[in-house]
Order: structure tokens, then sequence, then C-alpha cells
């Protein structure tokens, strides 16, 4: 089961339809099982992996709480952090944000081999970002763009972040998640 | 949230205004009135009628007109939505976006110029069950410009209703475009919405087209009781 979690500023917000709701369109089209929590209360006890969606870009409630997100410190399960969801990551893990603001198609270029990108070493990737991520101690820097990092991953545990949207155009990598997901024991 | 519909009077703005109304408080509509027909952001044929559908949507209208060049028209979006903030308070604004990046870019990019929050409600939409939500809800909606094969003259001005959604569908699957008409294959007009106290009446329309090509323009048009 796939734990999705609802970054927006309050739980069935009008940003859910543009930032949620497609990521469980994707799952349901997989035939995965998910359930769908605010960051408020996320239920992850019976995850196998979870997902943290993106926010609208004046969103930045969630980065007041970031108690809510040290769940991720004890995982140790997958996790796939989406533009404010990777930021969210980065930040339980001790990294904070540098100004940079990019809004757009962006071209993306993989620096370190990963499953996740097997295959593709540059790409075209849709983003909306008002800063920029630090990538956290004990992380890896994935794949950047000429501004800034687009994807970072823990070096030892399977914990992604991407700072570009990849429901928009790179749905293949959301695919890919959830295959790695599947793998891990 | 006080907010601004960007709204051009067809579907997708409609749509996307009457899902903000559930979660928020939208105090206007925003209209572009775009003098290049050409314009990839805002033109559209009857955009003038958009004053009718805000009257019988008790909402306040701000119009703005550009000349329509590719980046002035920005400018001009900039424009109307400071003078929304400065009238209205609005404090974010809401847009039909679909799949068009190009279209979202540029909204989003002059939001956050503003300190405006964004809102896309059908931002990746599911094509079939948006317009299946969109029947649902009660909107109707008549199809006011074909520019794609194969619609003929016959679709100009024509209700979508579920058997015209059951045409398009065929036609979306066998000549690759999409059914909501978001690459431009169609332009469409609400007649009538949930949000709207009266349904807008056409009294004339005429119908331009050539090869693939055509616009039904309403001449005349009133608010009537359902």
């Amino acid at each position: 089961m796939i734990s999705v979690i609802d970054l927006c500023y309050r739980e069935d917000s009008l940003s859910r339809e543009e930032f949620v709701t497609p990521i469980e369109r994707l799952l349901r089209r997989s035939g995965r099982e998910f359930n769908t929590r605010h960051y408020t209360a996320p239920d992850i006890e019976a995850a196998d992996a979870a997902i943290l969606c993106g926010t609208a870009l004046m969103d930045t409630g969630f980065t007041k709480r970031p108690d809510l997100f040290c769940w991720l410190l004890e995982f140790e399960r997958p996790v796939l952090g989406i533009s404010s969801g990777m930021r969210a990551l980065a930040a339980a893990f001790g990294a904070g944000v540098e100004p940079g603001c990019g809004i757009g198609m962006t071209e993306v270029e993989v620096l370190s081999p990963d499953p996740l990108f097997a295959g593709k070493e540059r790409f075209s990737a849709y983003e909306v970002r008002g800063c920029a991520v630090r990538v956290p101690r004990g992380f890896m820097a994935l794949a950047v763009s000429k501004e800034c990092v687009q994807a970072i991953r823990h070096r030892s545990l399977p914990l992604y972040g991407l700072l570009f949207h990849p429901e928009v155009r790179n749905e293949w990598l959301i695919e890919r998640f959830l295959g790695l997901a599947d793998q891990w024991p | 949230m006080r907010l601004g519909v960007l709204f051009s009077g067809g579907k997708d703005s409609a749509f996307a205004c009457w899902k903000a109304m559930q979660k928020e408080e939208v105090v206007c509509l925003i209209t572009i009135i775009s003098r290049n027909p050409e314009s990839y952001m805002f033109h559209t044929p009857n955009i003038r009628l958009a004053a009718l559908q805000a009257e019988s949507a008790g909402l306040p209208l701000l119009e703005m007109e550009t000349e329509g060049e590719k980046e002035t028209e920005l400018l001009d979006l900039r424009g109307a939505l400071l003078a929304a903030r400065e009238r209205f308070g609005i404090e974010g604004l809401v847009t039909g976006a679909i799949l068009s990046v190009y279209q979202a870019t540029r909204l989003q990019r002059v939001c956050y110029e503003l300190g405006l929050w964004c809102f896309n409600p059908l931002w990746l939409a599911d094509q079939d069950e948006y317009m299946e939500e969109l029947l649902d809800a009660g909107f109707r909606v008549i199809i006011t410009g074909v520019f794609a094969s194969p619609f003929d003259e016959s679709w100009l001005g024509r209700e979508i209703d579920r058997r015209t959604l059951d045409e398009l569908r065929m036609i979306a699957r066998k000549h690759r475009i999409t059914l909501t008409g978001e690459g431009g294959e169609f332009e469409t007009f609400v007649i009538d919405a949930p949000f709207f106290s009266r349904r807008v009446a056409i009294g004339e329309g005429s119908k331009v087209y050539r090869n693939h090509n055509g616009v039904f323009r309403i001449e005349r048009a009133g608010l009537a009781a359902r």
C-alpha cells in the first residue's frame, strides 16, 4: 500500500486536485492500493512506500511544521518527494533551501547512475518552484538543471526527492519509483 | 481566500470557477479581450458575452483589452490582476488550464511576481471524467469554434449533451484530438452553469466556416429563466 501525503494548505483544499489527484490517478491506473492523508495526520504504519505531493508556489505552510515530517527519519521504506515534497524530505534530514525561482520547462541532466533514471541521461521536465533545495547530509545529487539540483537520493535508502513535477510529461518516473517500491524488501 | 477567476466564458474557466466556489470565495471574474485573433493565451470569439455570464453569476467582471502580442499580453494580464487586487482584494487567481504547459507557465509566473496564489483545479484532469463531471454538475455548453478536422459546419452552435459527448469521444479516438478541445480543436461557450441565476438565451448567431475552421458568433443574447 502506498501512502500519499497531501502537503497543501489544508485538507481537501482547492489545490488538492492540482497536486494530489494526478498522483492518485497514476496509482489507480497502475493498480496500486493507496491511502491519502494530509501531512498533519499521516498514516504510514501499513505503508510500503510514501509519496509526498507538491503544493502551489505560494503554499509553504508545511515548512512551518517540521515536527510533522520527523517520521521520514525512521520510515526506511521508499519515499518520493515531489517539489514541495522534496523540500519537506530534505528539511527532515536537516537541509534548507536557497533562493532561486524556476517556472516552466527545464533541461535535466542525470549525474549518477540510479535505477530511477536508468537509460535516461537528459530529459525535459516541468518545474514550479519558488526556491532551490540543498542536498541533505547522507544524500547525493542525482540530477541537475542549469540552475540547481533537481533530484536527490539517500545514499543507502530509496528516499528520493524530485524538484520538478514528474506527473507532468514524465509519468514514467513515478512508474519507475513504484517498480522500485515493489522490489524493496 | 478571496479569488479572481481568469474567465473566457468557455467550459474550462467556468468549471474551474465552480470548483473554486466549493472551496474558497470567488469575488470577481477577469476577462482578457485580445484584439489579435492569433493570441495563444486569450483569443476566443464570444468573449464580450462574458459580461452576461458574470451578471447571471452575480459576480463583478473586470475586462482588460490587449493588443494580444505574445509578451505584451502578459503585461496586460499583470495589469488586470493588479486592478483586481486593488478593486476586489484578490489573493489568488483561478485558471482553467488543463494540459498546456505554455499557458500554465506564463500564468504561474505572473501570479508569483505579484505574490498571488495560482489555482488550476483542472490541471492534468482525466478528459473523460472531466466532461462527465461537467454535464453531471448541470453545465450547458455549446461549441462556438472548430479548428480541426473532421469538424464540419454542423458542429457550430451545437450543445455538448450526452449524445454529442459520445460522438466527440469517437472523434477523439479516431482523429487523435483531445476530448476537451484543450489542443485548440474546438472552443466552447457556457450557456448555463450551477452558479448562474438564469441561463444565457441566444437570440441570434452567425456561422463563418471554411475548411474545418469555423466560428459561431453570438450576435444577440440575453438572460432568461430556466
